[in-house]
């Protein structure tokens, strides 16, 4: 076992465990966009910052990639990581805003406007799709292609694959394919509804059983 | 075009399986024989070496040496490096440019020059470089591209026929 501080808090993990599962056990959420249980760590989408080290001297890693060590300290929830993990939010609202995944994030972490030039893209560059294909479906279809600024997902020639089972997991770990709620409009990058969204369900109904999850109302009223 | 299915006669010597450092010589191999990556070759190579044909897509579009398209007979290579840069080398490729009519990236609709890019070839004290076939060519101006282009199209209108029936 592995003694480490987490948030002030001593704790002992198993070896091998990366920073991202310690903190999940122990119930403090860690935003990600590449991670997925199932699949290798890969560290592109940098949302799950923590920053490690004593204060002062500290520095932001990706949680997901960081494996535990003997006396590391770690914090969660720093207003140094918020502000970094709001300008991501930020970038990903400039690049996808078409993806309900990315809106979702900008209102629980109240980014409210882009500064960055908007585009319309319909992909992050997360690598989920591939590691899904690779590792779950086995079949190493799709990859990742190009460099640099034309870096992007594709099969091989960006012809039909032959190892292409149409199983469909690469749509179904994708965090930009999901349509935001109210379509993607060109004129409004952010949707921000669920800001202005009041918990009507704990007001109406006592004994309501919620199955939305996240609701994003509830967590922002701090009722979840 | 010549018919490529699944010729993998050219590597001097067979490809252990799934290991980056192997399929990149192999690939270099292949570039060197038919000037580019054919798809029929490659995907030869995928089932030869048990390699995931998305792996050896991906080592070929990431590095910029391995083209997917065929190549010219000729390479003209300039170098668009700082000190090129500023010693003005965009003249020089404009003035490729407009002799042999294609772009930077491309080949001419003869197959017999391609012209292509690179960020820095390490002669800086030769800037602004060009080199063609391997051959280098330091100090360019526009005027002595022309008469260099010129006296290379003489030379090889002489030495070889060859080229524009093979580039076909």
């Amino acid at each position: 076992m592995i003694n480490m501080i987490l948030n002030g808090l001593e704790i002992s993990v198993e070896k091998g465990t990366t920073l991202l599962e310690t903190a999940n056990f122990y119930g403090i959420e860690i935003p990600t966009l590449c991670h997925d249980e199932g699949l290798s760590s890969y560290g592109a989408c940098r949302l799950c910052l923590v920053e490690v080290g004593p204060p002062g001297r500290s520095w932001l890693v990706s949680s997901c990639t960081y494996p535990a060590r003997e006396g590391l300290v770690v914090r969660t929830h720093t207003r140094r990581i918020a502000r970094a993990r709001r300008m991501l939010i930020e970038l990903y609202l400039a690049t996808c805003p078409s993806s309900k995944t990315i809106q979702d994030l900008a209102c629980q972490f109240q980014v409210t406007a882009v500064r960055f030039r908007q585009r319309h893209d319909d992909c992050i560059l997360c690598g989920l799709c591939v590691r899904m294909c690779d590792e779950q479906m086995q079949a190493k279809a799709i990859g990742l292609v190009d460099r640099g600024a034309d870096r992007r997902v594709a099969t091989p020639f960006d012809k039909k694959s032959e190892q292409c089972r149409l199983c469909g997991g690469c749509q179904y770990i994708c965090p930009a394919c999901q349509a935001r709620c109210q379509g993607p409009q060109e004129e409004n990058p952010i949707c921000n509804a669920c800001l202005n969204l009041a918990p009507p369900c704990l007001e109406e109904y006592e004994d309501a059983m919620c199955y939305m999850d996240p609701c994003v109302a509830c967590e922002l009223k701090g009722n979840n | 075009m010549q018919d490529l299915k699944g010729d993998l006669s050219v590597l001097d010597k067979p490809v252990a399986g799934n290991n980056g450092v192997s399929l990149i010589s192999a690939m270099h191999d292949i570039q060197e024989k038919y000037s580019y990556l054919p798809e029929e070759v490659l995907r030869e190579l995928a089932a030869e070496t048990d390699t995931p044909l998305i792996e050896i897509y991906r080592i070929a579009t990431f590095y910029k040496h391995f083209s997917l398209t065929p190549k010219g007979k000729h390479r003209i290579v300039s170098c668009t490096g700082t000190a090129c840069h500023v010693r003005g080398i965009e003249v020089v490729n404009t003035e490729v440019s407009r002799l042999l009519g294609v772009e930077p990236g491309s080949t001419t609709a003869d197959g017999k020059y391609s012209l292509e890019t690179v960020n820095c070839l390490g002669a800086c004290a030769l800037a602004p470089l060009v080199v063609i076939d391997g051959e280098y060519y330091g100090n360019m101006t526009a005027s002595r591209i022309r008469k260099i282009i010129r006296k290379h199209d003489k030379k090889t209108e002489k030495t070889a026929c060859s080229c524009s029936s093979s580039a076909k």
